[in-house]
């Protein structure tokens, strides 16, 4: 049973986190030279910045700025700066370990851990059947890993139960984008960014998520006069210095974009001859939009009527514009809504496709694009093939030489497979690279469905705090400790190169996965020599699919500094610029409107819970915060979660600056300390969401998903708030 | 002939300035500077605005940390870096950190030493950016000829400071717009309050 052996502080006190804030062999040796300078990336977000690490002795020393790579030319934010103290670090765990009860964690050999986690996916399995045993994965493990565990899952454990932490980041963008485009890409490189007019950030804080990408949205306005534009519900740092601040009240994005295209039909400022050409549906829309008024959008939105009719203006009549959106409107139970009606806007204007017009997604996670597309989604295939199509299914069965009827259907989605673990459907789970008693909603639901798991095996590199629930943990492998591939937000596929060895017993995530798989008799699936050879066959996979890889090696995307997907074949020279000419995925060659109709949102704002609660990221931590909590300089900079709350709310509750106020939803409750700021709408409080345990936000979010991407509602929770009166002992 | 020094200037534009300390974070990675970072960045009123900016040495041509030096132990290189105190020479006297108009030299009184930035002349002597102008996310921190960042931008770059009576000049420029005018970041300013129902901040 997964339980926690020992009490949480005394396995904080073994494992961490805790804070590193010198390199190996101390400050002294940042002047002494390393062995090897290594050119890779940083694994901190979808940006995939250029950085050189310094390698002497199997340690990365220190860094250098990669001024030669085209994304980031040499910049960096401070997560970049940092990452390599994610190496050599206390918190490290060495040696596969096992739950005893009572006692902690006690080292056990490889083995010892191998023969428990084979006889217990076995012992399950043939228990409860196939899709008992669930496994969970994410997308800060490169393409290759990616692309192993979508296979492993199907054809070692012979599950249809896997899914991923994209769940909770880009499939709200990526459903919108396989609706309108028929293909899930950020349509432009960011070079289009520098060459646009009109720049357009929804529901996208990129000053501490994508950093890099303001040095583009200024260079457009500096160098072009272009205008920004920033819908969102607090003042962000890039919010700060822009041309319109459209501060929307959580949850009601949609009707914000249907109301800015209702405006530009009335006023003419759409293509018609576009729309004719090379899209279908937009009558219906139109009609749809039709009912969206500036006089009722201000009222939903809380935006000025002034304010909505100069967006619309902006936008309408701009020569070239750029739409960027990310977690803001995507999380949300109308996620593929807010989306779809982003992508509208777009389209009436044919702004798409050309130079300087263009719309993107900004993927959040490491490899948010590349793992979302290679098959450790619940629904699909690799080269984002839909698990449910019979060619799909035939075309990736002969790839991986099964038998089509042994290739399980689709799955559930990883807040369904929690579900389902509480509900006792599910008795057994295998992870990598997730963190769900962080980032999956309503936590106390999450901890109390990992104690009802019969066994879980947890593959990490730190302790994470849902590795603590674990029976048996594997230690797995950095992203400098393995060599492979990423794509960036952009849709370039990049170079990860090899920097340092595991240390001591730990392993190449993917080696741990081929032995299990071997163990499981499946071992003439999983012929892999190395990360190379499981590219080599995920070219294969993806060819003909949507994300087509064919065409890309490890030798061209080191020589060209990345290519951009699709690249059907060798020689051709990759599709920085999507939908040229007009020209889309669907069959028919034309992209889709979407009817969007606004909803309110899942959890009701009352008298009760009259407070909206948006959560989101800090510049300083990655996700669930299990690296970066773990780096001194970052962890310094954000030790805690706190309440962000405007003058005029904190005023009405009698709160001051730094005073605990109790943040109750329908779900629980936590204490955190006010941080009194105007930048916050006066009916909206703001909490991180980087920490477990008693601070934990993710305590009062909630389990509502989009029907369509199964993306979590977090960005919208009501609450009510209290002033905690502390007493003076 | 000029140096690639004197060619190029630093130049600080605080509206791109996003706050996230990447300059901190990369200056405290200096060889010299063992984990202590020499450019120090500070919300500027945060309950009012996320505005950050942050504060380096500005490298005065003619500079007051130098001239008020007991031991005579801050030096100007010829091709314009004001250099940190030379170990040897520094008593950790304070003068130059009351001196500074700009509040730049610090004491650390473990070493009893004043350590400031020193343009990372590690770096820029040998044709490199300085560590913070290379990482700098949105090139609030730019390093290059002022011809090249005023080609670029809208607003101006400034090196004349006047404090009373006195004009300082410094290799540091401050990007400027004088067109701009303030404007108080309330966000009330920005939002719709006509509207009745909604309104959990009205007591």
């Amino acid at each position: 049973m997964a339980k926690l052996p020992i009490s949480e502080e005394l396995i904080i006190e073994q494992f961490g986190p805790h804070s590193k804030h010198v390199p190996p062999g101390g400050w002294d040796q940042t002047d002494s030279q390393p062995d090897r300078r290594v050119k890779t990336h940083c694994c901190f977000c979808g940006q995939q910045c250029g950085i050189i690490l310094k390698v002497k002795d199997n340690a990365i020393i220190g860094f250098d700025p990669w001024e030669a790579f085209p994304f980031n030319k040499g910049k960096l934010c401070p997560k970049g700066v940092k990452r390599y103290m994610q190496g050599s670090h206390p918190d490290r765990l060495l040696h596969p370990l096992e739950n005893r009860r009572g006692k902690g964690y006690e080292p056990v050999s490889w083995e010892a851990a191998y023969s428990r986690v084979t006889s217990e996916i076995e012992r399950i399995q043939s228990q409860y059947g196939k899709d008992s045993f669930a496994m969970l994965s994410g997308v800060s493990l490169s393409n290759e890993k990616s692309y192993l565990v979508g296979k492993f899952a199907r054809v070692a454990l012979q599950t249809a139960n896997l899914d991923y932490n994209g769940r909770l980041c880009m499939v709200s963008a990526g459903a919108g984008n396989k609706k309108a485009f028929g293909i899930d890409r950020a349509a432009n490189s960011w070079a289009d960014i520098l060459e646009t007019d009109v720049i357009l950030c929804a529901g996208t804080n990129v000053s501490e998520c994508a950093p890099i990408t303001t040095d583009y949205i200024w260079k457009a306005r500096d160098t072009r006069g272009a205008k920004l534009i920033v819908v969102d519900p607090r003042i962000t740092p890039i919010a700060r210095t822009a041309d319109l601040i459209l501060p929307v009240r959580p949850g009601t994005d949609s009707f914000l974009f249907n109301t800015l295209l209702n405006l530009m039909i009335q006023a003419g400022d759409i293509d018609q001859a576009f729309i004719d050409a090379h899209t279908v549906g937009f009558e219906e829309v139109k009609k749809t939009v039709a009912g969206y008024t500036v006089d009722e959008c201000e009222k939903v939105t809380g935006v000025p009527a002034q304010s909505i009719k100069t967006a619309a203006l902006w936008w309408g009549k701009a020569k070239r514009s750029f739409l960027l959106h990310a977690r803001g409107i995507e999380h949300h139970t109308k996620g593929v809504d807010n989306v779809l009606s982003c992508i509208n806007m777009v389209l009436a204007t044919g702004r798409i496709g050309k130079v300087g017009c263009g719309y993107a997604t900004i993927t959040g996670q490491g490899n948010g694009q590349g793992g979302r597309e290679h098959g450790h989604k619940c629904d699909q295939l690799p080269g984002n093939r839909d698990i449910t199509n019979p060619e799909h299914r035939q075309y990736i069965s002969k790839v991986w030489g099964i038998d089509e009827k042994d290739l399980p259907g689709k799955g559930l989605s990883a807040q369904e497979i929690m579900n389902e673990i509480h509900a006792g459907k599910i008795r057994g789970l295998l992870s990598i690279c997730f963190n769900p008693l962080v980032s999956l909603p309503d936590s106390g639901f999450t901890r109390e469905a990992l104690e009802k798991l019969e066994f879980y095996a947890n593959i990490d590199f730190f302790m994470s705090e849902t590795a603590r629930y674990a029976d048996v943990i594997l230690p797995g492998s950095l992203h400098e400790e393995d060599e492979g591939t990423s794509t960036s937000a952009e849709g370039r596929v990049i170079r990860l190169q090899k920097s340092v060895n595991p240390p001591a017993e730990a392993k190449v995530d993917w080696e741990i996965l081929l032995e299990i798989a071997r163990r499981l008799g499946k071992e003439k699936y999983f012929d892999f020599k190395d990360s190379e050879s499981m590219f080599e066959e995920l070219r294969v996979a993806s060819k003909g699919g949507t994300a087509d890889y064919y065409g890309i090696t490890y030798d061209r995307i080191e020589k060209e500094m990345g290519v951009f997907w699709p690249c059907p074949e060798i020689g051709h020279p990759g599709t920085p610029r999507l939908f040229e000419g007009g020209k889309f995925y669907y069959p028919d060659g034309k992209a889709r409107f979407n009817v969007v109709t606004y909803k309110p949102s899942a959890d009701a704002i009352n008298e009760e819970y009259p407070i909206y609660l948006t959560t989101g990221r800090v510049i300083y931590h990655y996700l669930s915060g299990t690296q970066t909590r773990r780096i001194g300089f970052l962890n310094d900079q954000c030790p805690k979660p706190y309440l962000e709350i405007h003058p005029l709310l904190a005023e009405k509750y009698g709160i001051a600056e730094g005073d605990l106020v109790k943040i109750t939803s329908r779900r629980d409750s936590v204490q955190l300390k006010a941080r009194v700021v105007k930048t916050i709408r006066p009916d909206t409080v703001f909490v991180p969401y980087h920490w477990a345990g008693k601070q934990s936000i993710n305590r009062l979010t909630q389990r509502a998903l989009d029907p369509v991407s199964k993306i979590p509602e977090f960005k919208m929770s009501a609450v009510r708030i209290e002033k905690v009166v502390e007493k003076n002992l | 002939m000029s140096t690639w020094l004197e060619e190029n200037d630093l130049f600080i534009d605080p509206q791109r300035c996003i706050g996230c300390r990447a300059c901190e974070a990369a200056c405290a990675e200096c060889g010299t500077h063992r984990g202590v970072a020499m450019i120090h960045l500070e919300p500027l009123n945060r309950p009012d605005s996320v505005k950050t900016g942050p504060t380096l040495c500005m490298h005065c041509d003619d500079p007051a940390c130098a001239a008020v030096c007991p031991a005579d132990a801050i030096k100007r290189t010829d091709d314009g870096v004001v250099q940190s105190s030379l170990k040897p020479r520094c008593i950790g006297c304070s003068n130059c950190q009351i001196a500074c108009p700009f509040g730049v030299p610090k004491i650390y009184p473990e070493r009893a030493q004043m350590n400031k930035c020193d343009m990372c002349y590690d770096r820029t002597a040998i044709g490199l950016k300085p560590m913070c102008a290379t990482v700098c996310p949105s090139e609030a921190i730019f390093f290059g000829p002022k011809s090249v960042i005023e080609s670029q931008r809208k607003n101006k770059a400034n090196n004349h400071f006047i404090f009373g009576r006195q004009t300082i000049r410094t290799k540091v420029h401050l990007m400027v717009d004088t067109e701009q005018k303030p404007v108080e970041m309330d966000i009330v300013n920005f939002i719709s309050t006509t509207i009745e129902d909604s309104q959990p901040w009205v007591i």
